[in-house]
């Protein structure tokens, strides 16, 4: 194959520009590959599909033949057409008729090859639509993740899959005490799983829940500093039962123990 | 052979803005770098004689894409690790 | 990982490579490309059948007329879906990524040179789109240099005055008007007695020959999809530099 550099004398020499476009496509390939940073990988796709339309509109070339529109003396509202339509009309009373004439075959090598320019007009187009979607995309990625390197997203991604594969409780707990780490409530552990609990268990907790609902409003308000931890409560059972834990101070925030205990304690001070 | 040679030069230009809109650590470096290289395809096509794709292609390639490029990199961190 | 990477590009070089030796001679006329039937049809036959001297139009327009619908709906499906991903996502200033602050005024000698200069833009803008028939240009080129004049005044001043000009509201309503304009005039030939967009039917309703009933609905369907175009980029814009909120941006 390399016989008298034969096929290197091809490439190099006559067909230069092939060898030039295809290192073209290989560099967006490779940058679409490689590259961590999600703008470099858009900018070597973009490179990638002006590459290709560099190759499709190359085949459409003539020697020496000019650009897709015609000439003058084939154009059809120019003088040549003119003259004949002259003609023509003179002879014909309806609509007015131009002539223009259809081109020989030997005319037709003047004028370079309009079809791959019609398909990459479109490529064009169809490749800034979806620059602009990409571009979209990596933008709610920054809102989502707070950064564009890919290895850094990997990074997040695995621990929002680590996260994601613990059971629904588990995942409620994580993503919804993790401000509360260090609250003083010490059954900050047990709070979610106590919530299925409550709705099925303790008709008190429902009735007194729907009973105060208009309360919720200004019991959050004016607790929602105190206890960071509580917003998720159902205000009403603690409203209702603030005045009976008053002696349990460390119970104070948490609904399920509050209503656990309470009726244990009314035993109890009963 | 003058029209060859204008082609092979504005290619090699071509393959060099390429690389080096890939390789600058600056990310509104690499827009207008790929600006320039939506330029340079520009004029490539309208030597060969595609005169409506490089007109598409300098509207849209170095006008739109670019500044959309922009538009985002704005939103985001400017300089990138690779 | 940067050097395993070459691997499948080097082989895919390599095969292209392999092949490129059985392409054709550059610019030479007789390529299986150059003598094509269908692009000397097109050469030979685009003044006797439509009177355009710009052979690119027409084939974009008439010929393949139906692509050119589908890739107008691709720009308009773009801007509907950046628009359904960026809405309402960026509730908060996101002041700590930026590393400068925007508190620049807009610039005399900009505004004063913009405001020269961007109606001179848009009356180009109608003239590309108009004169597509005979110089390079149509419907995607003119739509372009629009959207890009109301990019201009977004760079220029702030984006809030570009969208006191032209909405996003509106700019949807006219995206969409674009597409109807261009089926509209495929359907109305189809209701003229042709097939869809077979425009030479619309001879019934125009005082003209069938060619030249193609010339002008050539004419209306660049219209259409210049409409698409122009507010489609500079939405695209609008979106992407303020995140979706249209406050702020570049």
């Amino acid at each position: 194959m390399f016989e008298d550099g034969a096929i290197i004398n091809e490439l190099l020499i006559e067909r230069l520009n092939y060898l030039i476009y295809v290192v073209l496509l290989l560099i967006g390939l490779h940058a679409m590959i490689a590259k961590r940073n999600l703008i470099k990988k858009l900018i070597g796709m973009s490179i990638f599909q002006t590459a290709i339309i560099l190759f499709y509109v190359s085949i459409s070339v003539k020697n020496e033949a000019t650009i897709p529109i015609y000439k003058a003396e084939h154009d059809p509202h120019g003088a040549a057409s003119k003259a004949a339509a002259i003609e023509l009309n003179s002879t014909n009373s309806g609509k007015p008729l131009y002539a223009p004439t259809e081109l020989q075959s030997s005319e037709t090598q003047q004028y370079a090859n309009p079809l791959p320019h019609v398909l990459m007009l479109t490529a064009i187009v169809v490749g800034v639509a979806t620059l602009g979607l990409a571009l979209a995309l990596c933008l709610r990625i920054q809102q989502g993740y707070g950064t564009v390197e890919e290895d850094e997203l990997l990074v997040k991604l695995e621990r929002s899959d680590a996260r994601y594969s613990l059971s629904p409780l588990a995942k409620a707990i994580s993503s919804r005490r993790r401000p509360a780490r260090n609250s003083r409530n010490p059954r900050a552990t047990g709070k979610s799983s106590s919530t299925p609990k409550r709705s099925t268990g303790y008709g008190k907790n429902l009735g007194s829940t729907k009973a105060s609902k208009p309360s919720t409003a200004k019991t959050k308000t004016t607790q929602a500093n105190k206890n960071p931890n509580s917003v998720n409560r159902k205000p009403g059972t603690t409203s209702a039962k603030i005045g009976t834990k008053k002696s349990l101070p460390p119970k104070k925030t948490s609904i399920k123990p509050a209503g656990k205990t309470s009726p244990q304690q009314k035993k109890g001070t009963e | 052979m003058g029209l060859e040679l204008l082609n092979i030069f504005i290619l090699l230009l071509l393959v060099a803005t390429a690389l080096a809109a890939l390789r600058v650590r600056d990310l509104i470096t690499a827009a207008a770098v790929f600006g320039v290289y939506s330029f340079l395809m520009c004029l490539l096509w309208a030597e060969m004689g595609a005169v409506d794709v490089a007109f598409t292609e300098a509207t849209v390639g170095a006008g739109v894409s670019t500044v959309v490029l922009v538009a985002t990199i704005f939103n985001l961190k400017r300089k990138s690790n690779d | 990982m940067k050097w395993i990477s070459l691997i499948p590009v080097f082989s895919v070089g390599a095969l292209l490579l392999f092949a490129a030796k059985d392409f054709p001679e550059w610019g030479d006329p007789h390529s299986p490309a150059s003598q094509s039937p269908v692009s000397s049809h097109f050469i030979n036959n685009t003044g006797v059948d439509t009177e355009v001297p710009n052979m690119v139009t027409a084939v974009l327009a008439d010929y393949r007329g139906f692509d050119t619908m589908f890739e107008t709906v691709v720009v308009f499906i773009a801007g509907i879906a950046v628009l359904a991903i960026l809405k309402g996502s960026g509730r908060r200033p996101r002041g700590r990524h930026r590393s400068y602050k925007l508190e620049a005024e807009p610039d005399l000698i900009v505004t004063y040179t913009v405001r020269l200069v961007v109606p001179v833009i848009q009356l180009f803008a109608f003239y590309v789109l108009a004169h597509g028939h005979v110089s390079p240009g149509g419907g995607f080129q003119g739509g372009v240099v629009m959207g890009a004049s109301f990019i201009l005044i977004a760079l220029a001043w702030d984006l809030d005055h570009a969208l006191v000009r032209m909405s996003l509201p509106r700019c949807m309503v006219i995206a969409a008007v674009g597409i109807i304009i261009y089926a509209g005039i495929g359907f109305l030939s189809m209701f003229m007695g042709g097939e869809f967009l077979d425009y030479a039917e619309l001879e019934r309703l125009l005082p003209v020959s069938r060619e030249m009933a193609r010339y002008y609905a050539i004419l209306g369907v660049e219209i259409g999809v210049g409409f698409t175009v122009a507010s489609i980029m500079f939405a695209l814009y609008a979106n992407l530099s303020s995140e979706g909120r249209l406050k702020g941006g570049l």
